[in-house]
């Protein structure tokens, strides 16, 4: 959409037009984020200080990367519910690859990635050759990978992660001008979200996704491999599953239940982010900011004393409306 | 098709009429397959005791029972993902109502229908009238369940009388209790898709939703009733688990996985996931299914986790069994 400043002695009103206008396209998670982080430093110094905001950066980017995995899928029309269970095959596989020795951590990363590569591709294939619905597809992978993880280690993590492995989530770079130390998570983060960015927004294949989700008959028959594209979603979030599956274990730490309930969070984050399920929108910076804003509406519960247990009837609470506001929204224009 | 007064058209539109849903050849293959292989590694005990085949089938009892509600939502092109915290707060609210009086039984089961009805009558609500995605809906209305039910119980919590074990434990000559209340359950969700008005209103919303309300149904209406009734089925679940474990715990529904599974046997049974066709004797199939499984592994001595691998296997493969032929894209 093009809007055009018509100068004459309409000039000022119509500034003011063309403003309004720009206004209105920034999707409502961007202020809605920044109230709630105003909120949030009132309550609490500690959102107030660079220290305290890093740590924040660094405790949400995993979920930020997961949600955008995530909206490949959506934005294609399809469900990844698999990307918990990858989180817990990387955590408690790595544990045993990783054998004590930091030697090992780059050699697990790649075979982790390699794994993760191969699970999106099972996902896709079957979604797309076997044309089962990606809802059971996924959720079958899920019941497979998890079970697999548990069997692999004999049902308990073996060993611990070695520092250098742990750094990827929860490491930082000391000594960077202005900030004093950046964590290493949110640089994995900023890399994750330009490389993605390019790839929805800028090249063919994002407009593929988008087309694909939107109708996928009518982007058959203006001969986007449908196929591929769908394949490749499924690849992207599963391999971005494992990105994060590292900086989440290296954040947390070892444990067999560290994966569950990612994929709805993930879910959450993307349709906080504006993402429409059945596919046909999205957007990775508004998705990354859904991330950030459950994570620092979370914070806000806490800081305002609300017991542990209430986070999940807010997230629930919020998804609804989210969803909610956007389709009431919808109806009006329409 | 032109109606013949022929009697034997008759009789061969009623063989037609009942067509056995294909998922019970592979249940069948799987059932002898399983017993086949504890004869030559197991026990043996699959096709000789018949104490086992009556464990496989009150195995499905609590899984069969939610999953008969499951399969009208889906055939409604809904689906509910809140039937497993439903679950939960049935267990918990009815063990912490009774308090093992055998009085407060009748009020436990009428708060926790309620509750229910009026969980089924919101996801109904907020997916039809603010147009809301279903699996958003009932995702967002189990998280609200969830954080409440973790906010006031954390554990245990009452106990249900003796009495109320009947439903769990009891037998009516051979067959158990809770066995008769699924097929009760089957009959009843047969005869509500097929036989009545709301039942064929709901296929037709199912297969098209811009059509049926073109054509005059009440479309909200209809997709209200489906939900408040798979509430239902959830609470039902619910109390025969807490018949069983004689309290309720809040993460009984959870732990069981009882909303992705009721809607992978919904969906292994021949249902379709975009709505409009199957039925529950297909889900009883896919219930079935997995308790044959899980007894096999279990006679066999195999590996707890490869047996999570195997459910998704028999998952993905029953539906892809289905969904090969078809030339339109997944999704």
């Amino acid at each position: 959409m093009t809007t055009t400043t018509t100068t004459g002695k309409n000039g000022f009103t119509s500034t003011l037009n063309t403003t309004w206008q720009i206004i209105k396209q920034i999707p409502p998670v961007f202020p809605i984020f920044i109230i709630l982080f105003i909120i949030v430093s009132y309550l609490s110094p500690t959102y107030s200080s660079t220290v305290g905001i890093l740590a924040f950066l660094r405790r949400t980017a995993p979920l930020g990367i997961f949600a955008v995995g995530q909206m490949f899928v959506l934005a294609s029309g399809g469900f990844d519910l698999s990307i918990g269970s990858i989180v817990t095959l990387v955590c408690l596989v790595s544990s045993l690859l990783l054998n004590n020795d930091p030697a090992n951590a780059y050699s697990s990363i790649g075979i982790m990635l390699l794994i993760g590569a191969g699970i999106g591709l099972t996902n896709g294939l079957v979604v797309s050759f076997l044309k089962v619905p990606s809802f059971i597809a996924t959720l079958g992978m899920m019941l497979i990978v998890r079970g697999m993880a548990l069997y692999w280690v004999g049902g308990a993590p073996k060993g611990y992660f070695t520092d250098n492995w742990r750094m990827w989530g929860r490491g930082y770079i000391e000594n960077v001008p202005i900030f004093g130390r950046f964590p290493i998570g949110m640089i994995v983060l900023i890399v994750v979200g330009l490389i993605t960015w390019y790839i929805f927004h800028r090249t063919n294949y994002g407009k593929q996704v988008l087309a694909v989700g939107d109708n996928v008959r009518a982007a058959q028959l203006s001969g986007v491999k449908v196929r591929l594209v769908r394949t490749g979603a499924f690849v992207i979030s599963a391999v971005l599953a494992v990105i994060g599956g590292i900086m989440f274990g290296g954040y947390g730490g070892v444990n067999v239940t560290i994966g569950e309930g990612l994929e709805m969070s993930a879910i959450a984050a993307c349709v906080v982010g504006g993402v429409l399920l059945g596919g046909g929108k999205g957007s990775v910076i508004s998705v990354i900011f859904g991330a950030y804003t459950l994570e620092i509406l979370f914070s806000m519960l806490n800081l305002m004393g609300l017991p542990k247990p209430y986070k999940d009837t807010i997230q629930g609470a919020i998804i609804i409306a989210a969803v909610a506001y956007v389709a009431l929204s919808q109806r009006k224009r329409r | 098709m032109t109606t013949t007064s022929f009697s034997g058209t008759r009789v061969k539109n009623i063989l037609k009429s009942i067509r056995i849903p294909p998922v019970y050849y592979f249940l069948m293959v799987i059932f002898l397959g399983g017993g086949i292989l504890d004869l030559m590694y197991g026990g043996g005990q699959i096709f000789g005791n018949p104490k086992i085949m009556m464990n496989i089938l009150v195995r499905s009892v609590a899984l069969g029972i939610v999953a008969v509600g499951q399969t009208m939502v889906i055939i409604g092109a809904s689906i509910d993902l809140s039937v497993a915290y439903v679950i939960s707060l049935t267990a918990v609210t009815a063990s912490y109502v009774m308090q093992g009086d055998p009085a407060n039984v009748p009020r436990a089961i009428i708060t926790v229908f309620a509750m229910g009805a009026v969980i089924g009558l919101v996801n109904g609500l907020i997916i039809t009238k603010l147009r809301v995605n279903a699996f958003i809906t009932t995702l967002g209305t189990s998280l609200i369940i969830k954080g409440i039910i973790n906010s006031t119980f954390s554990n245990w919590a009452g106990s249900v009388p003796r009495s109320f074990e009947f439903f769990g434990y009891a037998f009516l000559g051979p067959i158990p209790v809770s066995v008769i209340v699924l097929l009760l359950v089957m009959i009843v969700g047969w005869f509500v898709l097929k036989k009545t008005k709301f039942g064929a209103h709901l296929y037709a919303v199912g297969g098209n939703k811009e059509v049926s309300r073109l054509s005059g149904l009440r479309t909200h209406r209809i997709l209200i009733l489906a939900h408040v009734i798979c509430s239902m089925t959830a609470v039902l679940t619910g109390l025969f688990i807490v018949s069983r474990l004689r309290a309720g715990a809040p993460w009984v529904g959870p732990d069981g996985l009882y909303d992705l599974e009721s809607i992978a046997a919904t969906v292994v049974g021949g249902t379709l996931l975009a709505g409009g066709r199957g039925g529950v004797w297909g889900t009883l199939a896919g219930v079935l299914i997995f308790s044959v499984l899980d007894t096999t592994f279990n006679q066999l001595g195999m590996n707890p986790y490869l047996t999570i691998v195997f459910r998704g296997l028999i998952v993905v493969l029953a539906v892809a069994s289905y969904t090969i032929r078809s030339k339109k894209e997944a999704a």
